[in-house]
Order: C-alpha cells, then structure tokens, then sequence
C-alpha cells in the first residue's frame, strides 16, 4: 500500500510555486486510497506547509474527492440538458428499484461528459457507454453490482 | 494487398463500441489506423477504406462492408453534405490524421504558424492576432490579440499560458474533440502565444470527466517537447467543478485553492497565476492561432459575420438527427444549424425548443431561429453564443421543468463566493416549484409581526411570485461576481416568456 507521504514526496518540486502541487496529490491520494480522510489532510498539511483548514476546505470543495471511503462501485451518468433531450430522465425513473435505491452501485449524476451528441451516456472507471436505453443501463448497473 | 481501415479512437467513438468494430477489421484480416473523429457523431463508428465511409458500424456489419454489400456505406466521406458545407479550419485535419503522430501532423502543415511566429518575431505575431480578429471562443468573446499584448506589456520575469479545457457546458465537446484528435494543434497555439508574450511555462487545465483526452495530451506533451522547447506545457485535472471553468477560479484552482471566483480587476492579465501576467485562453482561441499564423491574418478575417470574425466549431448535441461538430463561418443561422444541417430531431417529432451556449444559455423557440450566429447579435436578443453548444428539445420538453433545472444546476455547482448566485439559485428553484404549483405563498410568521411594518399583510399571488423571480433573475444577472449566477438567468427568463404555458396552467389569466 502507498503511503501518503510517499505520495507527497513523489510532487515535491515539481510546479514552480508553493501549493501549486494539491489537487494533484489529492487526486492521486483519492485514487489510492479512495478518499482523502484525516490522516491524509494532516499529512498533506504539514507536507506543504498549509493548514489542515486549508487543505480541508479543497478536499470539500470538489464533487472528486471524497472525506470517508464509499465501498460501492461508481457508475457516473450524464444527466445534464442534452442526456435530458435524449431521454436520461426517463431511463432513470424506469431502473429497477433496487437500483435506484443505491444499495450496491452508486449512480452518481454528473453534468456532461462531453458525448452530448449520442446521449445517454455513462462512465465506469475510464470507459465510456453512449446510447443508452432501459437494457443498455440496467446491464451496467448490474455488472458492477 | 491489405486493406486499411481507418477508425476514430475518441472517446466518442469508444463509448459507440469502435473498439469492437477495430477488433472485428483485424480479424478479418486489415490493417486498423485508429485516426481523429470526422465528427459526424450519428455515423460513429464509422470507418473508412480508401475515402468511402461506413457506419454506424457494429462488429456484425464488418463482413458486409467487406463484401462490398453493406447497406451502410455513405459514399465518400469528404463529399457527404454534413462535411462538403463546413468551412474546416481548426477542424481541417479531423478524421484525417492520427492524433499523436508527429509525422502526420509535420505532413499536413503542422508546426507553419510556430515558424512563421519564431520568424516574424514577438511584436508582429500579436499584431497578426490582433488584425484577425480572434475573439476568446470560451464565450466571453473578448479580443485575443488584445489580451496577449496586455500580457506581453506587464513587467515581471514569470508568466503563464494557461489553457482552459475545463469545457463543463452541456452540448459542448469541441475542446475534448482537439484534445483527443489533434493534441498537437492545441500546443503549437499555445507555443505561439508564449512566444508572444514571452511565458515560459504553461498549463493545461482539463476537466477529470475526461480522461481520454487527458491521456492524449499527457502523450502529445512529451512527444512535442523538443519542439517547442525551452516552452514547458504541464497537464493538470480539474475536480469535478464546473465553476473552474470561469478564469480565476481555475487559476485557483490550478494554484491547490478551492476554485472560487476572484474579483476583476485584477485581471489575470496583470495578475493572474501565482499573481503573474497570465494569457488564460479556451482551447479553441489556441487552437485557431496556428491557422492564422500559416496563413495570414488576412484570409481568417475575410471570413466571418459582423464583429465575429473566422470561423466557429459549433456543436450539435442533444435530441437531433445529425449531431456532431460542424465549423463555420459566423453569420450562419440558428434555423440552418437545427433544420438543414442537424435534420431536426433524432425522434422525428416537431423541434419545440433549442439552447444555445450550454446550461447558462438562452432556449430559442423556433420562431428565433432566424438570429445569425454572431456575437453581438445573440446579445442584442437576450442570449448567448458561449462555447456555442446547440442542444435540441423536441416537443415532449418541459420548459418549466427546464428554467427549474437551470437555477438547480447553479445551486449545486454555485463556488459560494457571491451571494446573489450562492443563495439566489436556491431561492429561485424555490420559487419556481411554487409558481408551477400554484399554491402562492402565505404571509409568514415573522411578516405577521407588528413590528414589521413594511411586510406585506397579504399573501403573495402567483403574479407576485413570478415579479419576484424575474426581480430575482435581474439581481442575479448584475450582482453576480461570474457567467455562472450572472447568466443562469438566461435560460430561465427566456423559459418563461417563450413557454409560460409550461409554468402553470391559468398563467398570466
């Protein structure tokens, strides 16, 4: 397991002005660790000289990072205007019960994801799903469940 | 002789299945070049062997396109009428070239605007900026050459090029279609505009809801550092905030702060980054630049309509038969763009409503399809062009529902610093769920005090209501610090006067 020190270390003296380096050790402590707890906020404070307030206040500051770890898989799906013209709204409403619910995958609203021509879209991890329908996106929910 | 097939590998493509379709051609026994998309979205996958198209294709059609007996060819992908009507200056290599090939873009005229700025020297690269006509296509519209020579004239040792690929807007993937099709585009402009104004350092600023492009220019950086060295380009990843898209808060941003938004003055020209003069453009105001530099000022002039000078990448997104990207010159209307060139909607039923400029943008119902695109003329109309994203509804929309939408997607992505957008956009979703009820609004408890004298004694009625949300829209659209509380007002007034049937059915009665 990496530490978030090392984490740390791995930015030092990379941008060319002080604080320029936390959101991406944030991210990259976000993606290790699946969220960005106290014991991390305490590490990056003293590692860059800000105070845990500081560092506290960006961690909440961006939907990405997350304060405790969420042990579901993540399924991101577009619902701003032009998934909304597409029918996203509607797919929604017609998921199984279960799936709305949330209990074994969380499906996260996200604003655009920049497929807005062949919309519904979703994303799992890095991949990509256009065109969704009914099927299509109850099959996604079920695979990560 | 082995076919070559040559197949998009953006992330479009890939949510489309092209993957598949890719694997399906090697089977059979073809060379796959996996090249930039054409931008005819509804054709995704759509591959192309010796000039002629195929798609949408899925791994089942590959051996009928084979055969030659697929019932999706479109013939010559240059001549179909979505491509031969454009005017591709950005966009000139889309689908053409594979997008971290160095040699393919040397080959196809890469690189001419950096030499001919590296030749023509600092001065004269931004007067050549400046006499095109380049305004910010982020969707302020501000002069680009003006900016760079504001840049160029502040002292100080350190300045910045900071791009701004945080493209958040609904409807908008022109930016992410750079990135991933032509990487190397974005860092000659950038490149040109450290050249102008003398920064050695630049950032690119990319929204983590794509990581595809992230990659790809993660990639194209290090391929094309020797290139135009001693310029260093870092990519960085937002954090899921669309309000990082506005200049200073992603400067904050990029500086580890929380991305709120800074009061101007100071401007990020004089105090920008770290507090250095900084040139934060969109992606598409660099990515013009390049074309300009190659091919004089004077020919991207000639183009355009009005004040609104060259040419824009438009994108048609949403519920209609032809979505994609479509670059042309300004001056073409909003009717054109929807009815011949996107075909109307993809469901077949009447257009009933159209956005333009993403979620802070104006709704259009047809009868203002006539507005030509043009900076000026869009403001004159109450609205914008943005990053000019077009997204159709067709008649089953809710535009009460819609102008809801607009004031809640402020609330939740508001940054808190102002408080006509922090509290507003609350208020406003507010109101609005009680103007489509009907229900008014009673007096309330502390109103009924004896001491508030100035209180209303009655209830509010829905007219009262709807005076208190466009009073709100007018606070919200003058007191906002931001486009992001400054312009939800947009979508939400023009909601109401276009559909105020859509607001409660005695409306207005």
């Amino acid at each position: 397991m990496e530490r978030v020190e090392d984490i740390i270390a791995a930015h030092a003296g990379r941008a060319d002005e002080p604080g320029g380096t936390l959101l991406p050790i944030l991210h990259d402590v976000q993606a290790a660790f699946g969220h960005v707890g106290e014991d991390a906020i305490r590490a990056i404070a003293h590692g860059l000289n800000l105070s845990r307030a500081e560092v506290h206040g960006v961690v909440s500051f961006y939907h990405d990072f997350r304060a405790v770890p969420d042990p579901r898989p993540v399924l991101k799906l577009c619902r701003a205007e032009a998934c909304q013209a597409r029918g996203v709204e509607a797919l929604v409403a017609a998921l199984p019960q279960q799936a709305q619910d949330g209990g074994r995958v969380k499906i996260e609203t996200v604003y655009c994801l920049g497929l807005c021509s062949v919309g519904p879209n979703a994303m799992v991890g890095d991949a990509v799903h256009a065109r969704l329908d009914g099927p299509k996106l109850a099959a996604l929910v079920e695979a990560l469940a | 002789m082995t076919i070559t097939v040559r197949l998009s590998d953006d992330a479009l493509a890939l949510a489309c299945g092209a993957n598949a379709v890719a694997a399906a051609f090697a089977a059979a026994g073809c060379e796959v070049e996996r090249v930039s998309s054409w931008g005819m979205h509804w054709l995704e996958p759509l591959a192309e062997i010796d000039g002629q198209g195929f798609g949408p294709l899925e791994p089942g059609d590959v051996a009928a396109v084979m055969a030659g007996t697929s019932a999706k060819a479109i013939g010559p992908i240059e001549d179909h009428p979505f491509i031969a009507r454009q005017q591709r200056l950005t966009f000139a290599r889309a689908g053409k070239t594979r997008p971290l090939s160095l040699d393919d873009y040397a080959a196809t005229g890469g690189w001419a605007g950096l030499d001919t700025a590296r030749t023509i020297g600092t001065t004269a690269t931004i007067a050549q900026v400046t006499a095109s006509g380049l305004r910010g296509r982020g969707g302020a519209g501000f002069p680009a050459g003006i900016k760079w020579q504001t840049v160029a004239n502040a002292s100080g040792p350190v300045k910045y090029i900071v791009c701004n690929a945080d493209e958040g807007d609904s409807a908008t993937f022109a930016d992410r279609m750079v990135m991933e099709g032509d990487p190397f585009l974005l860092i000659e402009g950038m490149a040109i505009a450290a050249l102008a104004v003398g920064a050695g350092k630049g950032y690119v600023y990319i929204r983590s809801e794509y990581p595809h492009a992230v990659a790809k220019m993660q990639a194209a950086v290090k391929l094309a550092a020797p290139r135009i060295a001693p310029f260093e380009i870092e990519i960085r990843v937002g954090a899921g905030a669309y309000v990082c898209g506005e200049e200073t808060s992603l400067l904050n941003s990029l500086e580890g702060k929380r991305g709120e938004v800074r009061a101007k003055p100071p401007l990020p020209a004089i105090e920008g980054l770290f507090g250095r003069p900084t040139v934060v453009n969109n992606v598409l105001t660099l990515a013009a630049v390049p074309w300009i530099m190659a091919h004089g000022a004077d020919r991207y002039a000639a183009i355009g309509h009005g004040r609104s000078r060259g040419t824009m990448p438009i994108q048609l997104a949403g519920n209609v038969r032809h979505g994609g990207l479509f670059e042309t010159a300004f001056g073409i209307t909003v009717g054109e763009l929807v009815e011949d060139v996107g075909g109307g909607t993809a469901s077949g039923r009447p257009v009933r409503a159209v956005q333009v400029g993403g979620p802070l943008g104006a709704y259009h119902p047809p009868s203002e399809f006539h507005l030509p695109f043009d900076y000026e003329a869009f403001a004159g109309a109450d609205a914008l062009i943005g990053h000019a994203g077009v997204t159709v509804f067709d008649d089953g929309v809710d535009m009460g529902a819609q102008a809801r939408f607009a004031m809640q997607f402020c609330a939740v992505e508001s940054c808190g610093k102002c408080t006509p957008c922090r509290i507003g956009s609350t208020r406003g979703v507010e109101l609005i769920d009680r103007i489509r009820s009907g229900a008014g609004r009673a007096v309330d408890g502390v109103e009924a005090l004896p001491q508030m004298h100035n209180a209303p004694r009655a209830g509010r009625s829905r007219a009262d209501e709807i005076a208190l949300l466009e009073d709100l829209c007018e606070t919200m659209k003058f007191g906002s610090l931001c486009a992001l509380g400054g312009f939800t007002p947009y979508p939400v007034l023009s909601a109401l006067k276009h559909w105020p049937e859509d607001f409660g059915g005695d409306f207005g009665g």
